[in-house]
């Protein structure tokens, strides 16, 4: 019943399925990156400052002879490992929280709450600057720098569908039948309140991406990947100069950013109505 | 269409005379027609009682009426209303706003959102006065009050400046009757105005309803599911079933007399006050007993303040013998509920006992309540709510038991058994939740209590949210549980014709305190509280005694299983 009826409703959004058949081909890029463009992307591929087109370098190459195309392809890679994985580790932390706090409520959702709000006060970025400067910028540490600035709005996601959630009559049902605590979080409470979260979460990685080219821009990216932040922030001085340096990576991070985007809404579209039903 | 049920008494010109109405709904529907082929009038000075089951589409037909169908979905797929000899689904929009609350007017179910959270209850009167009349500022504002005084609010100076939230239900219904009639309108339609109201409140309303169409003579289309109030108000009744009319007469006809073998079913599933089951003498120890059990709530407060106390239960005490039902009848905030939640442990109450068996439960801790779980299982009132979407049925009967360590197979065996117990096919537990209709699914909850093997159920309103006929399927299967396997029961009711019927022992509840409690028998027949008396008083529809002809069928259906 539910796989027929999700693709369907994801389908029903033309929108949705644009944003995957996008989403699949920089998955494509990024897997293919190694048969594609061989060799390391930093690497002098041809002459300095070629315009696209040229020769040797489809999109160009930047001030070091660096080849554009090949760049975008491997940072493909990075983009997507970092925003699924910073991803992933905040939902980890804000779920768990969320459902925590909206489960016991009281005390214990007095505290949680308290302790997300700490985190929502500070504003995203600089928080990410801040940590990814003090421990020296790597892979690891810039995802976890993502995951610990963006797990909030999750935990308060959580906590809302659980507080909901949990005065339904299924759920006391649960309890006068004397199934433990843990068992009616996992199994009773949480599949009910999963939609809105994997929509939300789809809209996280493009944040996460998005966070990632920024740090990069500054400088904070990490110094062995190849990524699009990097790449933009390394351009802007010669912007006049030479367009396709930045523009190139610049247009990878909005069409992923944007294909993601479609995605989640096709997901919201996809859940939204079976939990309509549902609910009842 | 020679069989549709033809309508006797029509005057020369009829008010509303609707003709062959049909109603479209959009494709993958569960029919194509909400309403098909529908045809009756209604007369000046006359009410009109349409009723039928949920999704007979009775509503929609009211909703064609004011052109509130949900457009372009649902459509006037052929024939015509005719009001006055005008067409109102060919009339130009305008044209039809101007008759829309003017000359028809419409009350709602749900008083609680049919009123605009945000506008002083007057100024909502008011609008419908500067839209339709000619009326001005000073003018209009005196109007307002004059009808919430003719509805019987007090105070109407002051309650027209107040905000919808400060009224009560009853209030809020009663500002909306005199919204809709600021007019005067010459037909008002109800859309089950009293359904979600108590039962005494809906005794005014009804009165009020039934004052104001006499006093102003005008046309009443009256919609509801509820034979007793039909029976209080009707000039003449429309049965409707999956959109059809199955049966059009004066009430006295329809009601005593009916033809049409649905309309002969649905009335003899309505519960009835009078008869009561043969009395059992109570057995053994008692099984419960509550003493003094306190309860108060707070409501809103937060980190640093205290909410406003609501007292919910104080001094219950109640007795509960093996195999004994014991129904626990009061109108909403009255405690019941939280009485029946404390004694399956959802509520922990703020004093008294609790003794199940001569255990305290209150005062065992978490691990030490656990083993009494099982003996205490509770059915709850949403069947669309109580159960897990995502699991299927089967799962969700089999749940209980392996978290008390039986081993999966075997539960999911049990499972099966018991759903045959309560009337469904094996096959149903690999089915999820969505596929059953409301009557399904709560037999489905009363499976998944049984499952426990307990020794009380706690019913709370297990049949409020199902119709007639199916209510009276569910009360026949809890019944026939009750007997074989000697449950002893908490009913836990609004309605009292249906505590009549399968309790032994009645509790009324006001206020968190329990007003009154003896034999079903003796609480009917010699109710010694004032409140009581004022319960049973407001039953709709008291003087009706269902036809002897169909009691019989009803009786025979009781012993047959």
């Amino acid at each position: 019943m539910t796989n027929r009826d999700f693709w369907r409703g994801f389908a029903r959004n033309k929108g949705a399925v644009l944003g995957l058949l996008l989403l699949l081909a920089v998955m494509a890029l990024a897997a293919f990156a190694d048969i594609l463009f061989p060799g390391d992307p930093w690497e002098m591929a041809t002459a300095p400052f070629q315009p696209p087109l040229s020769g040797d370098a489809l999109l160009g190459s930047d001030m070091l002879g660096r080849d554009i195309a090949a760049g975008i392809a491997h940072g493909a890679r990075v983009s997507l490992v970092i925003g699924l994985i910073s991803t992933a580790v905040a939902l980890l932390i804000g779920v768990t929280l969320g459902a925590v706090a909206g489960f016991h409520g009281g005390w214990v959702d007095d505290a949680v709450m308290r302790f997300t709000e700490l985190f929502q006060t500070i504003p995203n970025f600089v928080l990410a600057v801040v940590l990814v400067a003090i421990f020296t910028p790597s892979l690891t540490t810039i995802v976890i720098a993502i995951a610990v600035v963006s797990w909030p709005p999750l935990a308060r996601l959580a906590r809302a569908e659980f507080l909901s959630l949990r005065s339904r009559e299924f759920v006391q049902a649960a309890v006068t039948t004397g199934q433990s605590n843990l068992t009616i979080i996992l199994r009773q409470i949480l599949p009910n309140s999963l939609s809105p979260i994997i929509v939300s979460a789809s809209l996280m990685v493009a944040t996460a991406i998005l966070l990632e080219s920024s740090l990069s821009f500054l400088g904070l990216g990490d110094p062995n990947a190849m990524s699009w932040g990097y790449m933009v922030g390394a351009a802007r001085t010669m912007i006049r100069q030479a367009w396709w340096m930045s523009f190139f990576p610049g247009i990878a991070i909005v069409l992923t950013v944007l294909s993601l985007n479609l995605v989640g809404e096709g997901l919201n579209d996809a859940l939204n109505p079976k939990l309509a039903r549902s609910r009842g | 269409m020679a069989s549709l049920p033809q309508d006797s008494a029509t005057p020369a010109v009829p008010l509303l005379d609707v003709r062959g109405l049909s109603v479209a709904l959009p494709d993958g529907a569960d029919r194509p027609f909400a309403v098909e082929g529908l045809s009756f009038t209604l007369n000046p000075d006359e009410i009109l009682c349409m009723v039928g089951e949920s999704g007979s589409g009775k509503s929609m037909t009211a909703h064609a009426m004011m052109g509130l169908l949900p457009k372009p979905h649902v459509r006037v797929a052929g024939g015509s209303l005719l009001f006055k000899g005008r067409d109102l689904v060919t009339l130009p929009e305008a044209e039809q706003r101007r008759l829309r609350g003017g000359r028809i007017a419409m009350i709602f179910q749900e008083p609680m959102t049919a009123l605009n959270p945000l506008m002083r209850v007057g100024d909502q009167i008011e609008e419908s006065l500067r839209a339709h009349t000619a009326l001005r500022g000073a003018e209009r504002r005196r109007r307002v009050v004059e009808m919430l005084d003719s509805v019987g609010l007090p105070n109407p100076a002051e309650l027209s400046r107040a905000y919808p939230f400060r009224l009560s239900g009853g209030q809020r219904q009663r500002v909306m009757i005199a919204m809709a009639l600021a007019c005067e309108p010459d037909i008002l339609i109800a859309d089950e105005p009293t359904t979600a109201l108590d039962v005494t409140t809906q005794k005014q309303i009804l009165d009020l309803i039934r004052s104001i169409q006499a006093r102003r003579r005008m046309g009443l289309m009256f919609i509801t599911h509820d034979f007793g109030v039909v029976a209080e108000i009707a000039d003449r009744v429309a049965v409707m079933r999956q959109g059809r009319l199955v049966e059009i007469g004066a009430a006295d006809e329809v009601l005593n007399r009916p033809r049409h073998p649905y309309t002969r079913a649905l009335i003899g599933a309505v519960p009835h006050g009078i008869s009561h089951r043969p009395e059992e003498p109570r057995r053994g120890e008692p099984l419960l007993v509550a003493e003094k059990v306190c309860k108060t709530f707070h409501v809103g407060g937060g980190l640093f303040r205290a909410g406003k106390p609501v007292v919910a239960g104080e001094d219950i005490s109640l007795t509960i013998h093996p195999g004994e039902t014991v129904g626990l009848v009061g109108e909403s905030g009255s405690g019941k509920s939280t009485l029946g939640r404390s004694i399956v442990g959802l509520i922990r109450p703020d004093g008294g006992r609790i003794l199940f068996q001569g255990t305290d439960l209150l005062s065992l801790s978490r691990r030490g309540f656990r083993p009494y779980r099982r003996a205490v299982q509770m059915v709850f009132q949403d069947p669309y709510a109580s159960l897990n979407p995502r699991h299927t049925v089967g799962d969700i009967i089999a749940q209980g038991p392996v978290a008390f360590g039986e081993s999966t197979a075997r539960a999911r065996e049990r499972a099966r058994e018991l759903l045959r117990l309560v009337g469904l096919d094996a096959s149903a537990a690999a089915r999820y939740p969505h596929e059953f209709s409301g009557g399904q699914r709560q037999r489905i909850s009363i499976a998944r209590a049984l499952a426990m093997e307990p020794k009380l159920l706690v019913a709370d309103e297990p049949v409020s949210a199902l119709d007639v006929s199916v209510q009276r399927q569910v009360l026949d299967l809890l019944e026939d549980i009750r007997k074989r396997l000697g449950l002893a029961m908490l009913f836990i009711t609004h309605d009292l014709r249906i505590a009549a019927q399968i309790c032994d022992t009645i509790a009324v509840m006001r206020r968190g305190r329990i007003v009154e409690m003896g034999s079903a028998r003796q609480v009917f027949s010699d109710p010694r509280d004032g409140y009581t008396r004022s319960l049973l008083d407001a039953i709709p529809g008291k003087a009706w005694q269902i036809p002897a002809e169909l009691r019989q069928t009803q009786a025979v259906a009781e012993a047959a299983p």
